[in-house]
C-alpha cells in the first residue's frame, strides 16, 4: 500500500484530527450553503417554508456526515470504493425497475422517509472507484489499451443507465468527472484526442438522427438544443426558461434589486426558481456584486481542493480530491453557463445552493472523503 | 502491490502537472463565467431591466362610459344600463361540464351562446373570466348568487351596456350600437385600442355611428403587475379615461312618439317635422320601425329575417333614405321660378284638362279641366296644365336653380345613415346621366314633380320650412354636444323677392283654407293655428291611353306596390310659422285624403305640445278624429293633452 512508504506516524489520530481538517474549505462550504438558505428564503416569498428550513436540516445532517467520514482513515474508504461503486450501479438498476417517475424522467427511489437519487451518488462513487483503480494500477501501464478499457467500462456503465432515465445533465457530469480522473492519472493525450473527435462524431450523429427511426435523443432534448442555439425563436414556448432567466439575470445590474425585491422571481416569471434556476434570483436580487461573489466562493473551494490534492502524496487521495473538486466545478460551471445562456438547459443544479436533498448530501459526503484524504495524507519523509 | 518511491514521486509530479493543466482550464472557465456576468449585468443591464418591466407590467384598458343621448328636453333616448351577466372561471370551476349542467337547471342558457362560450374558454387561460350569458334579469343573477356554493367558478358580474329606453321610436334616428366586428375593424381607419376589447360596443347606424368619436370617449388604462401566467397581482396605477360626450338632439320625444304612433296607422310612411326658425328637426318618423335593443343584444336570425323580409322595409329610414317623386308638392318651386322669371301672378293659363306637346297629350289630374287658372288658383286646385305651361315658358334649368336653393338635390349633412340627396334634374344632368338631350316632355313631367325629380321627406320638410321662413335654414339634429350649443345654420334670407314668397304661401293657404282647395278637408279650425300646405299624389306607374280612355283604375283596386304615393307638406301657424312638416305615405293613395290628415295631426300635436283639443278639427270630422286618436298607441307622457302655446 502506497501510504506505507510515507511516514504515517505523523498522521494525526483520535480527536486531534479535527485540528487537521481543511477548515477553510469547511467555512467556504458553509458560506455557500448560507447563500443557498438566503435565496431559498427569498424565493419562498420571505418564508422558511417550504424550502429553506428542510435545506438547513439537510445541511446539518450533511455536515455531520462529512465530519464523520473525515474522521475515518482514507485507506478504509479506498477499500470501500469497489463496494460503493457496485452498490450505486445496483441502485441505478433498481431505479430502472422500481423508480418513481416525475417530470418525464425516472430518477428516484422512494425510500419512504426520503427520495434517493442514485445518479447523484454515482457521481462520487465513480470518482472513488477510478481513483482506487489508478492507485492500484502500475503507472507504467496507465496508457495501455487494456488498462484504459477497464475505466472506460466503469464510466460508461452508469452513464448508460443514467441516460436511460433520462438525465443528460448527470450523464455529462459522469463522463466529464470520470474523464478528469483518467486525465489526471496520466492516460495518454492521444486517447483524449480520439475521444474528443469521437464526441464530435457522436454529436453529428445525434443531429443526423433527428426525425429518423433511430433518433438517439428525445424530442425535448432536441428542443432544448434548438432553444439554446436561438432562445428568442420561441420566447413563450421552449425558449421561455432561458429567455426569462436571462432577463432576470441581466436586470439585476451592478447591485441588484435588493433582497426579496426581484420582480422576475417574485412574479413567477422564473421557472424552477428554487432548483436549477436559483442563481438567477441571486443575480437579480444582488446584482453583479452578489453573483460574482458567489463565483469567487466557488473558485476558492476549487482552489483549496487543488491545494489539498497537490500537497497530498497519496495517489488515491490526490486523485479523489481532484476528481471531486472537478465534479463540483462542473456542477456550478454548467449550471451558471446554462442560466446565462452559454450552454443548453440540461438540468444541473447549483451545488450547495439549489434545493434538493440528495445532491447536497452526496456533495457533503464527497467533501467528507476529501477531508479524510486531507487529514490522513502522508506528510513528508 | 508495492510501488517504488521513484514511481510514487513520478506519479505525484504527473498528477500535479496534469492538475495544473486542469486548474488552468477551470480558471479560464471561471473567467468566462465572470465575463459573461459582467456583460449581462453591467453592460446590458438597462436592456434587460426594460424587458423585465415589460414582463411585469401590463396595461389594461378601461372602457369609458359611452356618451348619453338626450332629446331637446333632456329626456334620455340612449343610456348605459347595468348589464348583468354570468361569467365562469375555468380554473375555479374544476369540472366545467358538471358546473354548467347545474347552472342550466337554474337558469336558461341559449345553446348557441353556450357553444360560443365553451369555445372561447378553450382559447383563454384558465383564470380568465369568460362570459357565459349576458343581459340577464336581476332574478337570474340572484338565483346564481344564492346557489353559489353549488356553482364553483361561476360568478354573477355587472358591466355597462347600451339601452334605448324609447325603443322603436328612435331606432332610425339614433340607430344602435353593437359589438365591434372584424368587418368594422377593416372598414374604419381607427387605431383606438378600445376597439380591440372583445365585444366592445360601437355605433353601427344613425347618430350612434356618425358621432361615434364623440360618444366613445377616451380609453382609460390601469397599469397592473402580472405574473408569468398573466394573473393580476396588484394595480400600480390607474387613469380612468374620459367618458364620451353627451349629445342633445333637437328631437322632442313626445312629438316623436306621437309621429311614430300616427304613422303606424298607415302601412309604410315617413314624416319630418322641423322648426322653420332654427332648422331643428323636432321629429323624424319612419314606419314601420324596429326595436334597436334587439341589435344591441345580438339579434336572432329569425328576428332579423322578419325585418329584412317585411315588404314595408322597417330597417329603412324612409324620412331621409327614401327618395320619392314629390308630385304636386313640387309646384311651389315652379310657381316661384315663374314669378322670379318675371311672370305675373295674375297671368293665367287655360286648362282644358290636358296640354298637347307635339302629338302627345299631358293630362291634368282633373279630366274636365280647370278653365282659366292664375298662380293662386293653380296651387289651390293643383292644376297641372298651369305648370305645364310655365315649364315650357321658363325651362327646366330655371326651375332646377330655384329648387336647389330649397334643398332639392342636396344631401343634407345630418348624422343619420344613408341620407339621400334625391335628384333635381336639369339639361346637363340628363346629358351626363343618360347621354340624351332634355325633351320638352321631361320639363312637363318635372313641373309636376314627376319624371326624374326625386326628393326625401326631409328635403320636402326643408323646402316647406324655407318657404315658410324665407330663410336658407339648414336642418339640425344635434342641439348640443356636452352642453355646448351647436350652430344654427342658414337663418338668413334665401334671397327671393319677399312678395313672390308671400304669393306662394298665399296659394298654400288657399289649399287648406278655401272651399275649392284640394286640402280644404285638412284645415284647422282653431284661430292662430291655421296651416298652409300642399298635397301631392305621385304616380309610380304609367297610365296608358287605353286605361285613361276607360277611366283610371282607382288606387284601392291596385296592388299595394302599384298605388300612388301620398304626400303632404304644410307649415303652421300660417301667420307666424313655428312648424313645418312633410309627410309621405308610401303607396298610400291620395295626398290630401291620406297624407294631409296625417300632416295636420302631427302639426297640431307639435303646436299644442301634446294632444290637441278636438275643437281644433272641423266639427264634422271630430267623430272620425276621436276614432283615430283612440287607435294611437302612445306612451303615457306623449298621450297627455297639450297646452295652447300659440
Amino acid at each position: 500500500m502506497s501510504y506505507l512508504e510515507y511516514n504515517v506516524k505523523r498522521v494525526p489520530t483520535g480527536l486531534s484530527k479535527i485540528l487537521y481538517l481543511n477548515w477553510p474549505l469547511i467555512l467556504l462550504l458553509m458560506a455557500v450553503a448560507s447563500v443557498g438558505f438566503l435565496m431559498l428564503y427569498s424565493v419562498a416569498g420571505g418564508s422558511l417554508e417550504p424550502w429553506a428550513e428542510p435545506q438547513m436540516k439537510r445541511f446539518a445532517l450533511g455536515m455531520a456526515a462529512m465530519l464523520t467520514i473525515a474522521m475515518v482513515p482514507i485507506w478504509f474508504w479506498r477499500n470501500m470504493a469497489g463496494l460503493a461503486y457496485g452498490v450505486s450501479i445496483l441502485l441505478l438498476l433498481a431505479v430502472e425497475f422500481f423508480g418513481t417517475t416525475g417530470m418525464g424522467a425516472t430518477r428516484w427511489i422512494d425510500l419512504g422517509f426520503m427520495r434517493l437519487q442514485p445518479s447523484e451518488l454515482t457521481k462520487i462513487t465513480l470518482v472513488m472507484i477510478l481513483a482506487a483503480y489508478y492507485d492500484w494500477l502500475d503507472i507504467r501501464r496507465t496508457s495501455h489499451p487494456l488498462w484504459v478499457a477497464i475505466p472506460l467500462i466503469l464510466i460508461l456503465l452508469p452513464t448508460f443507465l443514467v441516460l436511460k432515465q433520462p438525465d443528460l445533465g448527470t450523464a455529462i457530469l459522469l463522463v466529464a468527472g470520470g474523464g478528469t480522473v483518467m486525465f489526471l492519472a496520466g492516460v495518454s493525450w492521444w486517447y483524449f484526442g480520439v475521444v474528443i473527435a469521437g464526441v464530435g462524431g457522436l454529436v453529428f450523429a445525434v443531429f443526423a438522427s433527428r426525425g429518423t427511426d433511430w433518433q438517439l435523443i428525445k424530442d425535448y432534448q432536441f428542443r432544448r438544443i434548438d432553444t439554446f442555439l436561438d432562445p428568442s425563436s420561441d420566447p413563450l414556448g421552449a425558449g421561455y426558461h432561458i429567455t426569462q432567466s436571462k432577463i432576470a439575470l441581466g436586470s439585476g445590474g451592478w447591485t441588484g434589486r435588493g433582497f426579496m425585491q426581484g420582480t422576475q422571481s417574485r412574479l413567477n416569471f422564473l421557472p424552477e426558481k428554487h432548483t436549477d434556476f436559483i442563481f438567477t434570483t441571486l443575480a437579480e436580487e444582488f446584482g453583479f456584486l452578489g453573483a460574482s461573489s458567489l463565483l469567487v466562493l466557488y473558485g476558492l473551494i476549487i482552489l483549496f481542493c487543488f491545494y489539498s490534492a497537490f500537497s497530498n502524496k497519496d495517489r488515491f487521495g490526490s486523485l479523489l480530491t481532484l476528481g471531486i473538486g472537478t465534479t463540483f466545478f462542473l456542477f456550478f460551471a454548467i449550471n451558471m453557463s446554462m442560466v446565462m445562456g452559454l450552454a443548453p438547459v440540461v438540468g444541473v443544479p447549483l451545488p450547495m445552493v439549489s434545493y434538493g436533498g440528495s445532491a447536497m448530501l452526496v456533495l457533503l459526503v464527497a467533501f467528507g472523503l476529501t477531508q479524510s484524504a486531507h487529514v490522513h495524507r502522508p506528510r513528508g519523509r | 502491490m508495492k510501488r517504488s518511491p521513484k514511481d510514487t514521486e513520478a506519479s505525484a509530479r504527473k498528477i500535479t502537472r496534469r492538475g495544473l493543466v486542469l486548474g488552468g482550464l477551470q480558471a479560464g472557465m471561471l473567467g468566462v463565467l465572470g465575463w459573461r456576468m459582467r456583460q449581462m449585468q453591467v453592460e446590458q443591464a438597462d436592456e434587460f431591466r426594460l424587458l423585465a418591466e415589460e414582463n411585469r407590467i401590463n396595461m389594461r384598458l378601461i372602457a369609458p362610459a359611452r356618451g348619453l343621448i338626450f332629446d331637446r328636453n333632456g329626456i334620455p333616448v340612449a343610456e348605459n344600463t347595468q348589464n348583468y351577466r354570468v361569467v365562469i372561471v375555468r380554473e375555479d370551476a374544476g369540472d366545467v361540464d358538471t358546473v354548467i349542467d347545474r347552472l342550466r337547471q337554474l337558469i336558461y342558457l341559449d345553446p348557441d351562446e353556450l357553444e360560443r362560450s365553451l369555445r372561447e374558454m378553450q382559447r383563454r387561460s384558465p383564470f380568465v373570466p369568460v362570459t357565459l350569458t349576458d343581459q340577464r334579469s336581476w332574478e337570474d343573477i340572484a338565483t346564481v348568487a344564492v346557489n353559489a356554493p353549488a356553482l364553483p367558478g361561476i360568478f354573477p358580474d355587472v358591466g355597462l351596456t347600451r339601452h334605448y329606453p324609447l325603443g322603436p321610436d328612435f331606432s332610425h334616428i339614433v340607430g344602435y350600437v353593437g359589438p365591434v366586428s372584424d368587418y368594422d375593424l377593416n372598414r374604419i381607419e381607427d387605431n383606438d385600442p378600445l376597439l380591440q376589447i372583445p365585444k366592445f360596443q360601437i355605433g353601427k347606424t344613425g347618430v350612434e355611428n356618425k358621432y361615434e368619436r364623440d360618444l366613445r370617449g377616451k380609453a382609460g388604462s390601469k397599469r397592473i403587475e402580472v405574473n408569468a401566467a398573466g394573473r393580476v397581482m396588484r394595480e400600480l396605477g390607474r387613469d380612468n379615461g374620459v367618458p364620451g360626450s353627451d349629445l342633445q338632439l333637437t328631437v322632442d320625444t313626445n312629438l316623436q312618439n306621437f309621429v311614430e304612433a300616427r304613422l303606424m296607422l298607415e302601412e309604410s310612411a315617413a314624416a319630418v317635422v322641423m322648426d322653420p326658425r332654427s332648422g331643428d328637426l323636432l321629429a323624424i318618423g319612419s314606419a314601420p320601425t324596429f326595436d334597436p335593443n334587439k341589435f344591441v343584444r345580438g339579434i336572432s336570425s329569425a328576428d332579423y329575417a322578419e325585418l329584412t323580409e317585411n315588404k314595408y322595409r322597417p330597417l329603412a329610414n324612409k324620412s331621409v333614405q327614401g327618395a320619392y317623386p314629390p308630385g304636386s308638392t313640387f309646384k311651389m318651386m315652379v310657381a316661384l321660378a315663374a314669378l322670379e322669371s318675371g311672370i305675373s301672378s295674375e297671368e293665367t293659363a287655360y286648362c282644358p284638362g290636358f296640354t298637347k306637346v307635339g302629338d302627345r297629350r299631358f293630362h291634368c289630374w282633373k279630366r274636365g279641366g280647370h278653365g282659366y287658372v292664375n298662380l293662386e288658383k293653380s296651387l289651390q286646385q293643383s292644376c297641372d296644365v298651369y305648370y305645364y305651361e310655365m315649364a315650357q315658358k321658363i325651362g327646366v334649368d330655371k326651375i332646377a336653380e330655384v329648387a336647389r336653393r330649397f334643398g332639392f338635390g342636396e344631401r343634407f349633412d345630418i348624422p343619420m345613415s344613408a341620407v339621400t340627396g334625391g335628384i333635381m334634374p336639369d339639361k346637363q344632368w340628363k346629358r351626363e346621366r343618360y347621354g340624351k338631350d332634355w325633351l320638352v316632355g321631361d320639363s312637363l313631367n318635372a313641373s309636376i314633380g314627376q319624371g326624374f325629380v326625386l326628393a326625401s321627406p326631409l328635403q320636402l320638410a326643408v323646402m316647406t320650412a324655407r318657404l315658410a321662413s324665407g330663410n336658407a335654414i339648414m336642418p339640425r339634429l344635434v342641439k348640443s354636444i356636452d352642453g355646448i350649443e351647436t350652430e344654427i345654420v342658414g337663418a338668413s334670407p334665401l334671397g327671393f323677392n319677399e312678395n313672390h314668397l308671400r304669393l306662394v304661401r298665399k296659394g298654400m293657404y288657399a289649399v287648406a283654407n278655401t272651399r275649392r282647395g284640394t286640402g280644404y278637408s285638412v284645415r284647422i279650425d282653431a284661430d292662430g293655428h291655421k296651416l298652409a300646405g300642399k298635397s301631392g299624389t305621385s304616380q309610380v306607374r304609367n297610365i296608358t291611353a287605353a286605361e285613361r280612355a276607360r277611366g283610371v283604375t282607382s288606387n284601392s283596386d291596385l296592388p299595394w306596390e302599384r298605388r300612388d304615393h301620398a304626400l303632404f307638406v304644410a307649415f303652421a301657424p300660417f301667420e307666424n310659422p313655428t312648424h313645418a312638416a312633410a309627410v309621405v305615405v308610401e303607396h298610400g293613395g291620395g295626398g290630401s285624403s291620406v297624407a294631409g290628415p296625417l300632416a295636420r295631426d302631427v302639426l297640431l300635436y307639435a303646436m299644442y305640445g301634446g294632444m290637441p283639443p278636438i275643437e281644433a278639427y272641423p266639427s264634422y270630422q271630430r267623430g272620425k278624429i276621436r276614432e283615430m286618436q283612440a287607435k294611437l298607441v302612445l306612451r303615457d307622457s306623449a298621450a297627455s293633452p297639450g297646452r295652447d302655446r300659440a
